[in-house]
């Protein structure tokens, strides 16, 4: 059994308030679109608000992070083994056969994870956020110019990717299952330690 | 370049605050699944409600640190009526002018004029007096003496009862002389004795002698002392302006369900500005008045006032008598700066006075005159009531019901009333509408309102097709009240109005709509977020604004749960097999 650190504490950090912020966010959003009763409409706004608000600070620093450490080169997208990756996940993981990506310090997401947080990246989160912030900013849109925009739409949008985000959520809570052991990149993800083979 | 242990110490301090703003109770409940977590928000409730007080607008508590301006500088617990009157400069108990025993209210007018001296002449241009109205906008040619309602119908032919709550003495029929300026009643809005009565069927005048009131009631009313009125004057109060305003309609509380006399002292519930024990609002603290012409009219209404505060001694002839010349477009604190964004749609109204009729006064709330002229084996009037004592059958109007507690009806409203006027062409297909208040979505002067909707059936004449002046109220053969006579009674009151009866009656459904404005709760009482925001909430009606969580697209909804859910399914089979797998290893 070999072990490597992975996750870097502030990285650590960074996802799992991350988490917690996004897993708030998604009970009162779906709260404020009507999709159920849960704390009421007016703490799920200020909830919903606050957090988001939260998220953003911890995305500058989590954006400096990636820049200063170089980081942000993990999520560089490449096309080598995503095929292998799929095939692993159809059949190679239910005959044990061997993971086609090896972890290392310098490369610790395989090429599918480096495209799904790329496309969390790049695409869901400014979607949610630049929709997000005209919501929360309707009233100012006559004054910034934007007079021609339409609430019901971007608050169609801004569901369209929180739907988005639930499925990624979905997806990555159980992918997360799959290392090594099961609980294998959940404790690295909590001590920064992954076990490999 | 910043090292890794720079970067921590910031982030550390971030850190603390979001783990504060991620442990709030209310994340700790949370889960998604959704009916099944009511019960969670139910236990909640007191804790959000405590918040929603705390943001909510100051609405009573005038001073700069509630960021709400009074249009004059107020003590914050005005004078009671007593310490009002000690504030005057005059004591007219010591005038020789009124040390007089009058025999007639228009010698009380008299004896004010001698010093009054352009008091009449004002009073000759108001609408107090007038009882016309010519909108501006419209051209329509309102007024209570143009104006058919769905109470009592129409003043036209029964002058002599409906003058009763008219500022004149004499109106009785068209001889009257408008002109005349002893013909002014001053008393009516300045008594301060509560003893002043001005009785229907008297065509405006108190009575003067001992009579029986209410009729064949076997009660006496005594001489109105007049010169202890007149020795007694003072300042309008809620109670003078109420003598009339609250008994609209035929009674205490019957017409506009926002004012009744539970007014003349309500508490702060009721009204957190008329509070008798905290701003002790008069009527006129805001239908600001000057030269006795009062401002605030129903028939022209400010439904959005944009300009913001109206401060002291401007020059802005606008109308005083909205929420914002005093509160302001802002009158939240920026704590809750979000309920601000809100006046850009919403009436102050809306949210501040969650329901009308909240005292122990029931309000009418529907009168169908059709059922109106059944009599008992007899021949004699029958009236029905209800278990709260209120009468739900009378032969002389029909049916009615009650209710108090009245949520409103929500509306887009731009100040602009419709009527449907004497000779407007109606029909039985559909709902008259008396009055129709309009705008929508898209007109900047718009806003949702709270509207009381009086509903009604009423006299129409079939063969002109147009509403009825019926002539109700009178000492001669062809009043309704008097003897039932459908035909009779129509064929006097169309010709007052100036047709000639067809011979036709026939009945139509109709409605009348009211602006709600008065009652204004305090903010710990103001309608809470879900109260719209939520699938048949209070605005389920309202069209053209995007209304969260009553508003979205259900094939996105679909489409999107749907593939969630897929993908939930999928990780579950696929962590199935391996599950599976991994046991037969085992």
């Amino acid at each position: 059994m070999e072990r490597i650190y992975i996750f870097k504490r502030f990285e650590r950090f960074w996802h799992w308030t991350q988490a917690l912020l996004i897993i708030v966010m998604m009970i009162t959003g779906f709260e404020i679109h009507g999709t159920y009763s849960n704390l009421g409409f007016e703490s799920a706004v200020q909830l919903h608000t606050l957090s988001a608000w939260a998220l953003i600070t911890l995305w500058v620093f989590a954006i400096f992070w990636h820049f200063t450490t170089g980081e942000w080169k993990q999520y560089i997208p490449t096309m080598d083994k995503v095929e292998a990756m799929f095939r692993y996940y159809l059949t190679g993981i239910f005959t044990n056969a061997e993971h086609p990506f090896r972890q290392t310090t310098l490369h610790k997401h395989n090429p599918l994870q480096r495209l799904a947080y790329l496309l969390v990246k790049l695409m869901i989160n400014p979607l949610i956020w630049v929709t997000g912030f005209l919501y929360l900013f309707y009233t100012s849109w006559d004054k910034w110019g934007l007079g021609w925009l339409n609430l019901e739409w971007i608050a169609t949008i801004h569901v369209i990717a929180a739907f988005m985000m639930l499925i990624f959520f979905i997806a990555h809570i159980y992918l997360a299952t799959t290392g090594h052991k099961p609980m294998s990149h959940i404790k690295a993800m909590i001590t920064g330690w992954e076990e490999i083979d | 370049m910043f090292t890794r242990d720079q970067l921590i110490a910031p982030v550390l301090g971030i850190a603390c605050a979001l783990a504060l703003a991620v442990s709030m109770p209310a994340a700790a409940t949370a889960t998604p699944a959704a009916e099944a977590v009511q019960e969670v928000a139910a236990g909640l409730e007191g804790a959000v409600a405590k918040a929603a007080a705390e943001v909510a607008a100051t609405a009573g508590q005038a001073g700069p640190d509630a960021g709400v301006a009074a249009p004059a500088p107020a003590p914050v617990v005005a004078a009671t009526e007593e310490e009002a009157k000690s504030s005057s400069t005059a004591d007219h108990s010591k005038f020789k002018e009124l040390n007089i025993d009058f025999k007639s209210g228009p010698e009380v007018t008299t004896a004010c004029l001698e010093c009054h001296t352009e008091a009449a002449k004002q009073i000759h241009k108001t609408k107090h007096w007038s009882w016309e109205y010519t909108n501006p906008d419209t051209g329509q040619k309102l007024g209570k003496k143009n104006v058919i309602n769905n109470f009592c119908t129409s003043v036209t032919s029964n002058n002599s009862f409906c003058s009763a709550c008219h500022i004149g003495y004499g109106w009785s029929d068209d001889s009257f002389d408008f002109s005349s300026e002893a013909n002014v009643d001053c008393i009516v809005c300045h008594d301060t004795t509560g003893t002043y009565k001005k009785l229907p069927g008297l065509s405006g005048h108190p009575n003067y002698e001992t009579i029986e009131w209410p009729p064949h009631s076997g009660k006496f009313r005594p001489p109105t002392d007049l010169k202890k009125i007149a020795q007694n004057v003072g300042p309008t109060s809620r109670k003078t302006c109420g003598t009339c305003h609250f008994y609209g309609g035929g009674g205490d509380a019957v017409k506009h369900g926002d004012l009744d006399s539970s007014l003349t002292n309500p508490g702060r519930y009721l009204d957190v500005h008329m509070d008798s024990k905290g701003l002790n609002f008069t009527c006129s603290r805001c239908h600001v008045t000057d030269e006795h012409e009062v401002s605030g009219s129903r028939y022209g209404v400010t439904a959005a006032d944009e300009k913001g505060m109206l401060v002291p001694g401007s020059l802005d002839p606008r109308n005083p008598t909205t929420c914002v010349a005093c509160h302001g477009n802002t009158p939240h604190p920026d704590k809750a700066a979000k309920l601000n964004d809100h006046t850009r749609k919403l009436a102050c109204q809306t949210c501040h006075i969650p329901a009308y009729a909240r005292s122990t006064l029931q309000t009418k709330m529907s009168w169908d005159w059709s059922t109106a002229g059944k009599l008992d084996e007899q021949g004699h009037r029958i009236q029905l009531k209800n278990s709260a004592g209120k009468v739900v059958y009378d032969s002389k109007k029909g049916n009615f019901t009650y209710d108090r507690y009245v949520v409103p009806e929500y509306q887009w409203f731009n100040g602009e009333v419709k009527f449907t006027l004497f000779g407007d062409k109606v029909s039985e297909d559909g709902v008259v509408k008396i009055n129709e208040f309009q705008g929508d979505a898209n007109d900047p002067d718009a806003r949702i309102w709270p509207v009381r909707v009086f509903r009604g059936k009423q006299m129409y004449d079939k063969g002109l097709q147009t509403l009825a002046v019926l002539h109700t109220a009178g000492e001669d053969d062809a009043a309704f009240w008097g003897n039932y006579d459908w035909d009779k009674a129509m064929e006097v009151g169309m010709r007052a109005a100036g047709s000639e009866y067809s011979g036709e009656l026939g009945f139509v459904s109709t409605e009348m709509s009211w602006p709600v404005t008065h009652m204004v709760s305090p903010k710990e009482d103001a309608l809470k977020c879900e109260s719209c925001h939520t699938d048949g909430g209070r605005l389920a009606g309202i069209e053209g604004i995007y209304l969260p969580a009553r508003d979205r697209m259900p094939l996105i909804d679909t489409i999107g749960f749907g593939l969630a859910l897929l993908a939930l399914i999928g990780v579950l089979i696929h962590g199935g097999i391996r599950v599976i797998l991994a046991k037969r290893e085992a």
